[in-house]
């Protein structure tokens, strides 16, 4: 396993994926897949499922990528890579690898669209079947390739393209799916719940991730500067709030039932904080809708609750 | 290493069958495959084959046939031999991985046993699968029994493999006439028929970790016109002279002869029947008969459909003055596929002749020798009179107030 000292050489080993793309300033996916990468010196066979990340980052004739890389759809990131380790698995039986003692890691990137909803079939599946390889969604609850329409990880009270606030509306209407309870649920190896401020955190649970055997999901919150509307410097203080609020809550799941909540914070903050740093949940602070403020927080601590309930019950 | 089988010189092997023993004999690397009525005995072979140690690729069970090719993609691209099965919805579902598969100059064999399309649902034989993956850029032979869809599999790894072709290739044979009926066919030995397919060498292989490559990028005004011109370039300059070779090699270790377009009785023919599938043999069966009694009667069976032997079509077609084209999906608002293809490719070749559309066989419907004798019958009339004399497109077998139109 990679041994790494700091955050300066962190930030600058083994990068593969390089800062010539076309991601907006202040994304938190260039952030989160720079530390994906460089948790590890392992050969990596990486796919994309059509989002952001992709369109960004292979556009002909240019490659970001200095690891093997496919994309095929917006719904299939998972079943590509499934499909390399497969090849790997039958080429390693049949005596046929170009480099037969370098054993490569297989990573699917998807945003929350492509993995909370058009994709959400073909990971379960990959996941149903144990292949060995990790899928990051890279979380920023919103269909941000196309615009900002609403997606099934959009927080209720989110004003989107196709959930917009308005006079007789606050915006979403539903609650955030929990994805990873249910890619828990699939009784994978190794499921966790990331943040990009927190890169220690991140990077020990990549590295657990990779040592895991069999399939390991990785929710990665990801911050978006155009859709959340905040300034593009404020990336890591929007993740702060994030992650001191407790509205992304950071622990793991190893083998369907070990939870361990691996972030604590000193002071937890308010979520009106979070709330009130960005443009999306801007209605919110007006008489009409404020009162769901208060439900933001009701929810937030019961959910609290509920992971540590989980953590001492090893449920 | 996986255990070679004994086969018999001829084994009674319906078209399922055979295209899973053509699957083990060029051992494949990797199967991934969701199961549709009536390809399903192909991947429960293969999965056969593996569970008892004739095969050591991998085979994965995806759970749907979108998923079966978007495994077989990035098992391509990884670098191997790849292939699956499909039939009916099943290949409606994948119809958005083909263009990738194609796009990305990926080599695949898809088996495709033809099944109608619903609504209404049906498990039985015609060609509307094939028509809606037409221009999905992939090579489609096709097979008229289980003879060809054992032979036509070796021919489609060798095509698609090849580094100067890297299409996806499709084998298509109709459902339960041709995947559910047993016949005799004639074996290679796995080691003849392995070494006809050759070792699978890999271009851009996502496992050759010392060259990086990245697969599936995005175009858009600027290149993507020129990457589809390129992929269509290939498909129409280099594929059919592969093919050709290929099938001349086969003849010349198997004995069987196959061609871009196969004739019958078209030497001196007035009349011919344009068809694909298991309906060629039965109009050769008619044709014989009509011969008997001094009609100059011919079949043209397309066995390559992709890409559309413009040349060969209209050299087999160029002398017959009446032509039936068989259409085995419903053309749906206009004239057949097949009708289309057929027309155009004759005006190009400025043959003056009359073309008439025949739809046929939707749904598993049957296609008697009775049925093309009186089409026979109405390309002759056509013929004497020097005219069209019968509607330009007629629904045949069909129950109820005949149906035609124009």
């Amino acid at each position: 396993m990679k041994k790494i000292k700091n955050l300066k050489e962190f930030s600058t080993s083994a990068d593969r994926f390089e800062g010539a793309n076309l991601l907006c300033p202040g994304c938190a996916h260039s952030i989160i897949v720079r530390e994906v990468l460089n948790a590890t010196n392992d050969d990596l066979i990486l796919a994309a499922s059509t989002g952001c990340l992709e369109v960004c980052t292979a556009v002909y004739p240019y490659t970001s990528w200095d690891a093997s890389w496919i994309h095929i759809g917006f719904e299939n990131g998972s079943t590509a890579v499934a499909g390399a380790e497969a090849m790997y698995k039958a080429l390693k039986t049949k005596g046929r690898l170009k480099q037969p003692d370098r054993v490569p890691k297989f990573v699917a990137f998807g945003g929350d669209g492509a993995t909370y909803d058009i994709g959400f079939q073909w990971i379960s599946g990959c996941f149903e079947r144990g292949h060995n390889m990790m899928y990051v969604c890279l979380d920023n609850e919103v269909y941000a390739n196309t615009g900002g329409q609403r997606s099934s990880s959009t927080p209720i009270g989110s004003s989107a393209t196709t959930s917009p606030a308005g006079r007789t509306s606050y915006g979403e209407k539903m609650n955030k799916k929990d994805m990873v309870a249910i890619m828990a649920a699939h009784g994978a190896p190794y499921v966790a719940q990331v943040a990009p401020n927190k890169w220690k955190d991140m990077v020990a649970k990549i590295q657990k991730g990779f040592a895991a055997e069999g399939p390991v999901y990785i929710n990665a919150m990801s911050a978006c500067t155009t859709e959340w509307k905040f300034s593009p410097e404020d990336t890591i203080a929007v993740s702060d709030l994030a992650t001191d609020s407790l509205v992304f809550p950071l622990y793991e799941i190893v083998n369907g039932t070990e939870l361990n909540i691996t972030y604590r914070p000193k002071n937890i903050i308010p979520v009106r904080d979070y709330l009130g740093a960005q443009g999306r949940f801007k209605h919110l602070f007006t008489k009409q809708y404020e009162y769901l403020i208060d439900e933001w927080q009701t929810r937030v601590d019961a959910k609290w609750v509920q992971l540590q309930r989980r953590e001492e019950a090893r449920v | 290493m996986a255990e070679s089988m004994e086969l018999r010189d001829i084994e009674v092997w319906d078209g399922n069958f055979a295209a899973a023993q053509a699957l083990r004999q060029a051992q494949v690397d990797v199967v991934a495959a969701y199961p549709i009525t009536p390809s399903t005995a192909i991947v429960e072979g293969y999965a056969n084959f593996k569970a008892n140690g004739y095969v050591d690729g991998e085979f994965v069970m995806v759970e749907s046939e979108h998923a079966a090719m978007s495994g077989c993609i990035g098992a391509a691209a990884a670098g191997g031999r790849v292939a699956t099965a499909t039939s009916s919805q099943g290949y409606a579902l994948m119809v958005e991985t083909l263009y990738s598969a194609s796009g990305m100059r990926l080599p695949i064999v898809l088996n495709v046993v033809n099944r109608a399309l619903g609504a209404p649902l049906n498990v039985n034989c015609d060609h509307s699968d094939m028509y809606l993956g037409r221009d999905s850029g992939w090579i489609q032979l096709n097979a008229y029994n289980p003879q060809h869809a054992y032979d036509l599999n070796f021919i489609a790894f060798k095509v698609s493999e090849d580094h100067d072709v890297r299409l996806p290739a499709m084998v298509h044979q109709d459902g339960f006439l041709s995947s559910h009926t047993a016949q005799g066919v004639h074996t290679l030995s796995d080691e003849v028929a392995y070494n006809f397919v050759g070792e699978y060498q890999p271009m851009n292989d996502m496992l050759d970790l010392d060259h990086p490559v990245t697969h599936g990028v995005q175009t858009e005004e600027d290149w993507h016109y020129e990457h589809k011109a390129r992929q269509h370039h290939a498909l129409m300059s280099k594929v059919l002279p592969k093919i050709q070779e290929a099938f001349d090699a086969f003849e010349t270790l198997s004995g069987r002869r196959y061609n871009i377009v196969e004739t019958h009785q078209m030497d001196d023919a007035d009349i011919a029947v344009v068809c694909m599938g298991t309906s060629v043999e039965t109009a050769m069966e008619v044709v014989n008969e009509l011969r008997a009694t001094g009609i100059k009667a011919g079949v043209v069976g397309i066995r390559v459909i992709r890409p559309w032997p413009l040349e060969q079509i209209a050299d087999a077609l160029k002398n017959v003055k009446a032509i039936g084209a068989l259409d085995r999906s419903s053309p749906n608002g206009a004239m057949g596929m097949l009708y289309n293809e057929v027309a155009g490719t004759l005006f190009n070749a400025g043959v003056q002749t009359i073309l008439t559309d025949y739809v046929y066989g939707l749904g598993g419907r049957d296609l008697t020798k009775a049925h093309l004798v009186q089409i026979f019958n109405d390309l002759k009339a056509n013929m004497d009179a020097g005219k069209p004399t019968t509607p330009l497109q007629q629904f045949i077998g069909l129950r109820g107030p005949k149906l035609s139109f124009f």
